[in-house]
């Protein structure tokens, strides 16, 4: 086999792996703006947030603790304890509820009705409200996160890929277990929207919030049930993306990254943000690979949005869209 | 015939209608300064087909809105089997077994007819979520229970050959009917329906009527309707409630109603000198 043609398909693999990161960011977007047709701009820093939150409690860092010391005096950072961390995920799991419920109750509850560019700026409001929060929650400084999930080359596909092609392939056991984890959430959310009671009342509340409520259905309740999960995806991601590359405030910017991903995949499918974070994953890696060395390189930067670009013009509901019907 | 006892009645088709299922008493409802309905009482008994009428504007639909929770009047008691029902939302009336329709069809379009119908037995299934995650014994078990009963409603209203079709596709008749399916699947103590004949075309609104007497009669729910059309509520209804402009200005059986003075007179216009 030549020998660029093995190169590609390791970079076609890690670019699978990239897709699936993108994929789970894209996700909390789908299932906000399929329950409640809000565009949320927040669902990046609530990833951060998350794993802010989940450094915080596992480090037993006393939150507000500059806050606290500057009005009373004191001088305490840490509770002194070392958590482990399946309780540090529980506990973040509460938090994210608990936001949920407050951004329910004490934002959107108040907009109900108003127009969708309306509901978009009150994200991008909670966006920023949230970031300034986890910095005086948590500090602003880069954090490590480490929650025990295998890191480093996977050394059987290194030595069964060199087996064959002469050339071992590099491919991380983070964004392997990345896969798995997003492959089951997936799994899990879809059987979740299609089957369970909840999920058709959620269903219901998208489509017509008088007929929910007329076969008795609590808005509020499926609402920040829909917050909470995403806050929970929001969680799952920014522990991938914070074990990968440290918890430090840039995270929020991949949600920028997920824009393009949902333009392809559709903004209402959750299939659709799987493939179609697996098809900007594989486009940007193969693009800078193949196209890259002639034009400079870094077309990671601009490739996934110009991919959307086109495709908005061809295929504006994107590839899993629901069709956009119209009597006339 | 005595309105005001809590004693049910025969009617002359010879069903017996039951004691009183709910009662409106002295409802007042405004909108800043204008005054939507005006000290109305009026009740429903168990059993009968209880129509709403009057010119546009009467505030029918108003009256409706409040039966339903989704106005809140600023005056009078709603007792609803024998309790004072305390201020309600919307989806907590519905969950009291009172189920209904929109004049202006208030359907979930992204979903299946049959999923369309499904909602309307949420009420129903009472798994946890966490038993319907590991989709096992009960929660597959009240599934499939709920399944039968809602392919039963849509083999009734006849609608089983669009079963599958997204309602955002069908004709208008057809997405009223949907609409009924969905409040029958509640299997409501009371079912109150918006204008059901609305822009329908004769042959529409005969089947609809059709529906409407089979309901009552297959399984017994009482039924409260607002209509426009006086010819098809006097056919359907057993007691009638006349309002104009916000009052009651006529209540009793379909002669009763046609025979007074004050109903012909806002209907056909009077001159005011």
């Amino acid at each position: 086999m030549p020998e660029q043609l093995v190169y590609a398909m390791e970079v076609f693999l890690n670019g699978l792996m990239a897709g699936v990161l993108y994929a789970l960011v894209a996700l909390g977007f789908v299932l906000i703006y399929k329950a409640s047709g809000i565009f949320n701009y927040a669902q990046g820093v609530m990833a951060l947030f998350a794993a802010l939150t989940l450094v915080g409690v596992m480090e037993g860092q006393v939150p507000f603790s500059h806050l606290i010391n500057a009005i009373f005096g004191t001088d305490i950072h840490h509770f002194g304890w070392h958590l482990p961390a399946i309780v540090g995920i529980v506990v973040t799991i509460l938090v994210m509820i608990g936001l949920a419920w407050m951004v329910q109750k004490f934002v959107f509850k108040h907009l109900v009705g108003q127009e969708p560019i309306i509901l978009f700026m009150a994200t991008i409001g909670l966006a920023y409200f949230l970031e300034g929060v986890g910095d005086i929650m948590w500090g602003s400084d880069i954090k490590k996160l480490d929650v025990g999930l295998p890191q480093g080359i996977n050394t059987w596909i290194d030595e069964s890929t060199f087996k064959v092609f002469d050339y071992g392939f590099f491919i991380d056991n983070l964004d392997i277990f990345a896969t798995l984890i997003a492959a089951i959430l997936v799994i899990g959310l879809v059987i979740f929207s299609q089957y369970s009671k909840q999920g058709r009342a959620m269903r219901a509340v998208a489509d017509d919030h008088q007929a929910a409520l007329s076969v008795g259905i609590n808005l509020n309740f499926i609402w920040v049930m829909v917050w909470s999960l995403a806050g929970f995806v929001a969680l799952v991601a920014g522990i991938m993306w914070g074990t990968k590359s440290g918890v430090q405030f840039s995270l929020s910017l991949i949600a920028l990254k997920a824009l393009p991903v949902l333009m392809l995949g559709g903004f209402t499918s959750i299939p659709g943000a799987i493939v179609g974070g697996l098809i900007i994953g594989v486009g940007e890696k193969l693009f800078e690979f193949a196209i890259g060395p002639m034009v400079g390189g870094a077309t990671e930067n601009w490739f996934a949005y110009v991919l959307a670009l086109i495709f908005l013009v061809f295929r504006p509901q994107g590839l899993f869209g629901e069709k956009i019907i119209e009597r006339v | 015939m005595n309105d005001m006892s809590t004693e049910g009645y025969t009617t002359e088709d010879g069903r017996k209608i039951g004691g009183t299922l709910m009662e409106m008493k002295n409802i007042t409802l405004s909108f800043g300064g204008v005054k939507a309905i005006t000290d109305i009482s009026f009740d429903i008994k168990e059993g009968e087909i209880r129509a709403i009428i009057g010119p546009n504007g009467a505030g029918k639909s108003s009256m409706l809105n409040v039966i339903s929770g989704f106005y809140i009047p600023q005056e009078g008691e709603v007792w609803y089997k024998g309790e004072k029902r305390a201020q309600m939302k919307p989806y907590e009336v519905a969950r009291l077994g009172i189920a209904r329709t929109f004049q202006n069809i208030a359907l979930f379009d992204g979903m299946s007819v049959l999923d369309n119908v499904m909602t309307g037995r949420l009420n129903h299934m009472t798994t946890g979520l966490f038993a319907q995650g590991l989709w096992k014994g009960k929660a597959e078990r009240e599934e499939v229970e709920n399944r039968e009963r809602a392919e039963k409603i849509i083999d009734f209203l006849e609608i089983q050959a669009i079963r599958k079709t997204p309602v955002a596709r069908l004709p208008y008749g057809l997405k009223k009917r949907v609409e009924l399916a969905r409040a029958l699947a509640a299997e409501p103590s009371l079912l109150l329906l918006d204008e059901p004949m609305a822009g329908m075309n004769v042959e529409e609104k005969e089947d609809m009527s059709r529906f409407i007497l089979d309901v009552n009669d297959e399984f017994g729910t009482t039924i409260a309707l607002i209509e426009h059309d006086m010819g098809v509520v006097m056919d359907l209804s057993d007691r009638v409630v006349v309002m104009d402009y916000g009052k009651k200005i006529g209540d009793g059986t379909p002669d009763e109603v046609r025979n007074n003075q004050d109903v012909i007179d806002a209907y056909l216009g009077v001159s005011h000198d």
